[in-house]
């Protein structure tokens, strides 16, 4: 990935897409304080097309975090491999953004120095990336606000702001741990079509990360099932239900949508039932 | 406050016309302000009265004489108000008669001495704090030793420093550095060991090489603890620039604490404390400009604005 991967132009309207994302029986394992091993993920295989919005859902602590974690170059498997597009990961991997459910913001820079700090990392000129940055914060709707600190805003305008931040480098692969698994339903559902929009515009290739069903089936192209730990693929669901969505809220009530979301609940029922069983056994 | 005062009100009046319910709010937010108002003017009465009673107290014991010869308090060894005034006048009135200078010159040698250690002392300590936070091994290798001279008394090294360096400004300096350093290098220490991991997670993932992480997340982040940190080291400093003088000095007010101690005048010891704690006050209300302007990005704190 030469530099003019990384420094690619910001995307006015039509992005140039996302990169393939091929994940080959990665398999993570830590060591414990006691000295233990633990499989957090075993053998997880699974392809993200170019520009394809896909889904991780699973029971709690089955390695979803671990897997995007591997993706994004934070940490080195301990077996198998992860491909963005041709190259191999391997360190940080370029042109890749995260989002977390804790907004990853800068409480001490203001809201336009938060969403500059993307291309200023890459070098961009500070004129330049200042332009980029408010032209992305009206993208967002949150033109006016650039003076202001993270504290000021509320749950969904921090979230507003970290979704810029993420999408104004135009990255290829955007990695998405329960972004929004910390706002209220109101507020989730507007975000919700927010992204999708802006995802419309520059598509990304998308790992996103939740708990809730209705989220993974109404945003993605695909619905991927890990079991319980250690985590591993279970089922692979491709959504065809048509784009764009539209509102997401209206999608919900549609025939296929709810048909789609009963065959992954079969699927995920089961782990569920299990990792709790475990966790209320060892409580 | 203000969703107070519109409870209020629309407990008071019954739902009704609407300049019925206007009215009450208004009286209200102003029956409000004067309770605030009164409630200020009896902290301060509170205020006056504590000092009035302790200073009062202190000069009316060392006045009594119960027994019509002794007094209760012997202000021979404990000094009386009124006789420290005399001293902080007689301080500040003769220049002749001080064999070191000046009361100001005193004040300002040591007011330097103070300055210059809490430079030194906060500079090392930040960047060792830095260095040793954010390295592993660099942390693991130096951490026992400094928690060693952490737990031995480090007044003591006054003594050597003066022993080594002679009676100038250099050792009072070095021995206020020393008190400032261990503050301050803890706070950093910790500062870095608490900045939020997702952060770090973020910039690295844009990009970002181990120097930007420094100097976006890592030091900003650790900055409200350094900052923190200065309030207590100031006091320090003052404390290794007197305790120094003390131990041995041609100039300053540790100098004239002891000659005052080896005169047995107490009301002089008196009087420098009065000098020192204005000198420290002084400095702690610039530390809290720096403090507000530096850390001007943090939610102001709540029980702050309603408690005073």
């Amino acid at each position: 990935m030469s530099a003019n991967h990384r420094i690619r132009p910001p995307a006015d309207g039509g992005g140039d897409g996302g990169a393939r994302i091929d994940i080959a029986g990665l398999t993570k394992r830590y060591l414990t304080p006691k000295g233990e091993t633990f499989t957090a993920i075993r053998d997880v295989s699974l392809t993200v097309e170019p520009g394809q919005f896909c889904s991780i859902v699973g029971p709690t602590g089955c390695g979803k975090s671990t897997t995007l974690a591997q993706v994004s170059g934070l940490e080195k498997p301990s077996a198998g491999s992860v491909k963005v597009g041709s190259h191999l990961v391997d360190g940080i991997t370029n042109g890749v953004s995260y989002m977390f459910q804790a907004d990853a913001l800068f409480p001490w820079k203001s809201v336009l120095s938060n969403v500059m700090m993307g291309p200023i990392l890459l070098g961009t000129p500070k004129r330049e990336a200042t332009e980029l940055a408010r032209d992305w914060l009206r993208r967002v709707g949150l033109a006016g606000f650039e003076d202001r600190y993270p504290h000021q805003l509320s749950g969904g305008m921090r979230k507003r702001v970290a979704m810029a931040a993420a999408l104004i480098n135009n990255p290829r692969i955007l990695l998405m741990d329960e972004p929004f698994g910390a706002l209220d339903v109101q507020t989730k559902a507007i975000m919700q079509n927010e992204l999708l929009k802006l995802w419309e515009e520059l598509r990304p290739s998308v790992l996103f990360i939740t708990h809730d069903l209705d989220e993974a089936v109404a945003l993605s192209d695909r619905v991927v099932i890990m079991t319980s730990s250690p985590g591993s693929v279970k089922d692979v669901f491709d959504i065809d239900l048509p784009r764009p969505r539209g509102n997401v809220q209206q999608i919900r009530h549609e025939e296929r949508f709810l048909e789609l979301q009963g065959q992954i609940w079969e699927s995920l029922k089961d782990e569920v039932t299990r990792a709790y069983a475990r966790t209320a056994g060892a409580a | 406050m203000t969703t107070l005062t519109h409870g209020e009100a629309r407990g008071g009046a019954p739902k009704g016309s609407a300049p019925k319910t206007e009215q009450p709010a208004a009286a209200s937010a102003a029956k409000a302000r004067s309770a605030a108002q009164r409630r200020k003017v009896w902290i301060w009465v509170g205020r006056i009265a504590l000092a009035v009673v302790i200073i009062g107290g202190w000069q009316l014991c060392t006045n009594v004489k119960p027994d019509g010869k002794h007094p209760l308090v012997d202000p021979f060894f404990f000094g009386m108000p009124t006789q420290i005034w005399d001293a902080l006048v007689a301080l500040f009135s003769n220049t002749e008669d001080a064999s070191f200078g000046s009361i100001w010159e005193n004040i300002w040698v040591t007011g330097q001495e103070a300055i210059l250690g809490f430079l030194l002392g906060t500079c090392v300590g930040i960047v060792l704090g830095l260095l040793l936070g954010s390295n592993r091994y660099l942390s693991s290798v130096v951490g026992p030793y400094i928690r060693i001279v952490n737990s031995i008394p480090r007044i003591i090294l006054g003594s050597i420093f003066i022993v080594a360096f002679g009676l100038g400004t250099f050792p009072k300096v070095l021995l206020a550095a020393v008190l400032v350093f261990f503050v301050v290098f803890f706070n950093a220490f910790q500062g870095v060991r608490e900045v939020d991991q997702n952060l770090v997670a973020n910039v690295r993932v844009l990009g970002a090489s181990p120097f930007q992480v420094a100097i976006h997340v890592t030091i900003p982040s650790a900055m409200t603890w350094i900052i923190a940190s200065l309030h207590t080291a100031f006091g320090f400093a003052i404390i290794g620039a007197l305790v120094a003088e003390v131990l041995g000095a041609q100039q300053g007010l540790g100098l004239i604490i002891s000659q005052a101690q080896g005169k047995f005048d107490p009301d002089t010891v008196f009087a420098c404390m009065i000098i020192i704690a204005v000198i420290t006050l002084l400095a702690e209300f610039l530390i809290g400009l720096l403090e507000h302007s530096l850390l001007k990005w943090r939610p102001p704190n709540k029980s702050e604005a309603q408690t005073i």
